[in-house]
């Protein structure tokens, strides 16, 4: 930002007839406000992190984790969840869910990963 | 207000599945904690404050009351103070207090937990490796770090073994703590509830400011990390507090403190995070020579009202530390003075070498130490002093809050959050809204891990618990039958190592050489590193005193000697300088003339020897010396002096000639004769125990009495050469004196204390009384 003197005494001219409770509530309005679009950003998002974070949930090793959810990324799979496409994968290839991430982080099998969500491999 | 909490009661005991147990007279054995860890699970998931008890509470056997503590420790180190005037007692205050740990081998940072905890530590923050923010997915195995250790799940999971084993010694449950920040917070979260891991740093500006991890990615990954956090019961703690330890003038960010505090708990209220599970991490900004309290008190008032229903995290000032461990320690005190003047949940700890290097082991224990020593004193304050908001105080508290709006106003008026980082609004110099152009800017579309996040896709699905946002089950599918490491935590995967050169195991052998024929080294962070410190005042210029300091380590066979502080004394008439090197041997412990500590007899043994055979002592500060305190304490029957146990003494007073005391111990029959000699100038206390000897001797009375010298710089060793028969130096309790005089007479006359003469067995046990043991 550019430099600027302090002039707290005029931009404050239109709180100085909130009494506290009334600061607190203002105060608390804005940060509310400001965070509102962060947090509805993450509602509609995800992230490798996040992704990873859901294989672990599944009991999949961090590196096998790490591979899985690099190989969605490539593929323009990530956006289903990496999750998803384990547990897809692992019923149509009749595997466990840890078995089939164990395959797709080895690169194999994501040729009916792809065919699942409808992309070519 | 501070939040009203429940009282966890105290937690039920869980041992070891392979039965290890700690023994307070043994170091922790680290291989055994390593042993099996690929099945131990930790005893308890989520966050446990100190039970508070009521006010008014007693800590037995002293006479005091107390307003603000919790239930002492079944083990502890108490007070310096404590053991010689104060019955023992250690109270612990009802704040949980942390300890920061950060040696970079975890195997060494677990014998410092135990020695913090032992001290009133009950929040055990481990910091992490330099760089582990920017690593983009979770590391395995036991690297060394820097600055801090690489935290991985056997890291996490040998730690909270340890812990469980600690809180059991000490008798009060320990939350380990560590970060949830970088680029793997998701990952990090569900790592810390599958581990047991207490509490954690979450606050996605941290790394927008200071870690310069994209922002978008930062906020996304926040979420959904922050709702693991809560499904594990993790206490969350912001990140405000680094703004304040990089700005140029730290006391001008406290609005824009207030602003991040505010941002991080309406995102975390909108996850649905519990407000009383999320502390504010909060500094007094400034340090003297500034008026501290004049600006950190109101600042302190400020946040409180503001965030009431939050819980706070009340850290010390590391803005202004240099390397004067005393400066350090007086700021940090002043800082515990705002936590009682107001409240804290947990109040933390900064070591006072912070300034210098990465913490000590015995500056982590002095840390903890200063916190509980002024909480302790300072209890009570918030009864008898009350805080004056019609003035100055108010006024401030008022114009922070009033500033931190304005910069809210404009956050929003610049198009939001993102905006205002992009335009430079964090982290200025200037007094909000003044602004100095110095702010930290980051770019929506830079940072480490920009264009990483991903939409999700109208099928989207997480089948996990935890999980935060848009997420639908598809109906052709369920979720994993098996459930997730949330609700079913032995699904978690362990894996060892893998880097089969940088791990624990090949350091333990290392250390293990090092220690090869059991040689002890001294140590100030690592096992057997060698490190010892000098401190030496040189009557020079300062200079010249760091030049002499270092010929003077080299010379004494030193190695590596640095110059870790300097004071000017005066810019003439010399220089305080401390040197730390390495020791380049070890010293065989077995073959060391370590003195038997004496055996102390039972108080009730000596009691009943006193009262069968009584016993009359003449007592005097000898030479020209004036000190008649220590003398004092050894007889006083307040101080739990001789007097306590039945011996009659004289006491002659002060400057009294040798000759003069023993002629009063042939007078009054007496069979024993203490003697005080404090100044130690030529070797005036060598020479009056000499002479006291000499002269029973030439008065053919030497085996009438038992002869003691006491004094600050008096040993037994050095009495005995002199010619007495005990010697007692700084911090002698009247017990040990008395214990003494009934079992040396009693040795004397062939009989055993408190016995007659050729009769029965001893009762004397030497073993201390069953339950509580306290180190001094």
């Amino acid at each position: 930002m550019k430099p600027r003197p302090d002039d707290f005494a005029e931009r404050r001219a239109h709180l100085a007839d909130l009494d506290d409770a009334a600061l607190h509530r203002r105060f608390w309005e804005l940060a509310e406000r400001i965070a509102a679009p962060l947090v509805e950003l993450a509602r509609t998002h995800t992230t490798p992190s996040i992704e990873r974070s859901i294989l672990s949930r599944l009991g999949v090793p961090s590196p096998e984790a790490a591979a899985v959810v690099q190989g969605c990324l490539a593929r323009g799979l990530l956006g289903h969840g990496a999750g998803h496409v384990v547990l897809r994968v692992a019923r149509d290839a009749g595997l466990t869910p840890r078995r089939a991430a164990a395959e797709l982080a080895a690169g194999r099998l994501w040729d009916l990963a792809g065919r699942a969500f409808g992309r070519a491999d | 207000m501070p939040i009203e909490r429940p009282d966890p009661g105290r937690p039920d005991p869980c041992p070891d599945p392979a039965g290890l147990t700690l023994s307070p007279d043994r170091p922790i054995d680290v291989q055994a904690v390593l042993a099996g860890l690929e099945s131990y699970r930790p005893r308890r998931r989520g966050w446990v404050w100190r039970r508070r008890l009521d006010p008014g509470a007693r800590v037995e056997p002293a006479p005091f009351r107390y307003d603000e503590i919790s239930p002492s420790l079944e083990r502890c180190v108490p007070l310096p103070a404590a053991s010689r005037h104060f019955w023992s007692i250690d109270p612990q205050p009802a704040l949980t207090i942390t300890t920061e740990i950060a040696s970079g081998r975890f195997e060494d940072d677990i014998r410092r937990m135990r020695m913090a905890a032992w001290h009133g530590a009950d929040h055990i923050m481990v910091i992490r490796t330099a760089g582990q923010s920017h690593f983009d997915g979770l590391l395995e195995g036991t690297p060394e770090g820097v600055g801090g250790v690489p935290v991985t799940r056997k890291q996490l999971r040998a730690t909270r073994r340890a812990l469980d084993l600690i809180e059991d010694e000490v008798g009060r449950p320990l939350n380990l703590h560590s970060y949830v920040s970088g680029l793997a917070g998701p990952e990090m979260a569900v790592l810390f509830v599958e581990e047991g891991v207490a509490g954690a740093h979450q606050d996605p500006q941290y790394n927008v400011l200071y870690r310069n991890v994209n922002m978008v990615r930062s906020f996304v990954d926040a979420a959904e990390a922050k709702t693991v956090m809560k499904t594990g019961g993790l206490l969350q703690i912001d990140g405000a507090h680094n703004a304040n330890a990089t700005a140029r003038e730290a006391w001008k960010v406290t609005p824009e403190l207030l602003v991040q505090h505010g941002i991080n708990c309406a995102f975390s209220a909108a996850v649905g995070y519990p407000r009383d599970l999320v502390c504010l991490s909060t500094v007094p900004p400034t340090a003297p020579p500034a008026p501290a309290l004049r600006l950190n008190l109101p600042y302190a008032v400020a946040l409180r009202e503001l965030f009431e229903g939050y819980g706070i995290r009340a850290q010390m000032n590391t803005r202004y530390i240099e390397s004067d461990t005393r400066e350090a320690t007086v700021t940090h005190v002043l800082d515990l003075l705002v936590t009682r003047l107001t409240f804290a949940d947990i109040q933390s700890t900064i070591t006072p070498d912070e300034g210098r290097n990465i913490p000590w082991h015995h500056n982590s224990v002095a840390a903890v130490e200063t916190a509980k020593q002024a909480l302790d004193g300072l209890d009570g304050l918030a009864e008898m002093v009350r805080l004056e908001r019609g003035g100055e105080l108010g006024r401030s508290a008022r114009e922070i809050k009033e500033r931190a709006v304005l910069f809210l106003e404009e956050i929003l008026a610049l198009g939001g959050y993102f905006r205002a980082v992009e335009e430079g609004m964090f982290v200025d110099s200037g007094y909000y809204p003044e602004r100095a152009g110095d702010g930290i800017a980051r770019r929506v579309d830079g940072g480490v891990g920009a264009g990483t996040v991903v939409p999700r896709e109208p099928d989207y699905w997480a089948p996990v618990c935890g999980h935060f946002g848009r997420s639908h089950p598809p109906p052709d599918l369920s979720a994993e039958p098996e459930g997730c490491t949330l609700c079913r935590p032995d699904l978690a995967p362990y894996i060892d190592e893998l880097d089969p050169e940088d791990n624990v195991h090949r350091r333990l052998e290392e250390a293990r050489r090092r220690r090869e024929g059991g040689l002890l080294r001294p140590e100030v962070q690592w096992a057997g590193d060698g490190v010892l410190t000098l401190t030496l005042f040189l009557p020079a210029p300062a200079d010249t005193a760091r030049a002499a300091a270092l010929e003077i380590a080299a010379r004494l066979g030193l190695e590596g000697p640095e110059v870790i502080h300097s004071r000017v004394m005066h810019p003439a008439e010399g220089t305080l300088v401390e040197v730390k090197a390495v020791l380049p041997f070890g010293v065989d412990p077995a073959r060391l003339p370590v003195p038997k500590s004496d055996r102390l007899l039972p108080e009730e043994l000596i009691r009943r020897d006193l009262a069968e055979y009584p016993m009359t002592a003449v007592a005097a500060t000898v030479g020209d010396d004036e000190h008649s305190v220590g003398m004092r304490e050894i007889i006083d029957i307040k101080h739990g002096g001789l007097e306590k146990y039945g011996v009659k003494c004289l006491y002659l007073g002060t400057s009294v000639p040798v000759e003069k005391v023993l002629d009063a111990a042939v007078e009054a029959d007496a069979r024993a004769v203490l003697i005080s000699t404090i100044i130690t100038h030529a070797d005036v206390h060598r020479k009056a125990m000499r002479r006291l000897a000499d002269l029973a001797r030439e008065k053919g009375v030497r085996d009438r009495f038992l002869l003691v010298a006491g004094g600050t710089q008096v040993t037994d060793a050095m009495a005995r050469e002199e010619g007495l028969d005990a010697g007692f130096g700084r911090g002698t309790r009247g017990l040990e004196v008395a214990s003494f005089l009934v079992a040396a007479r009693a040795a004397r006359e062939g009989r055993r204390p408190g016995e007659r003469p050729a009769d029965g067995r001893s009762e004397a046990d030497s073993r201390p009384p069953a339950g509580r043991s306290r180190a001094d």
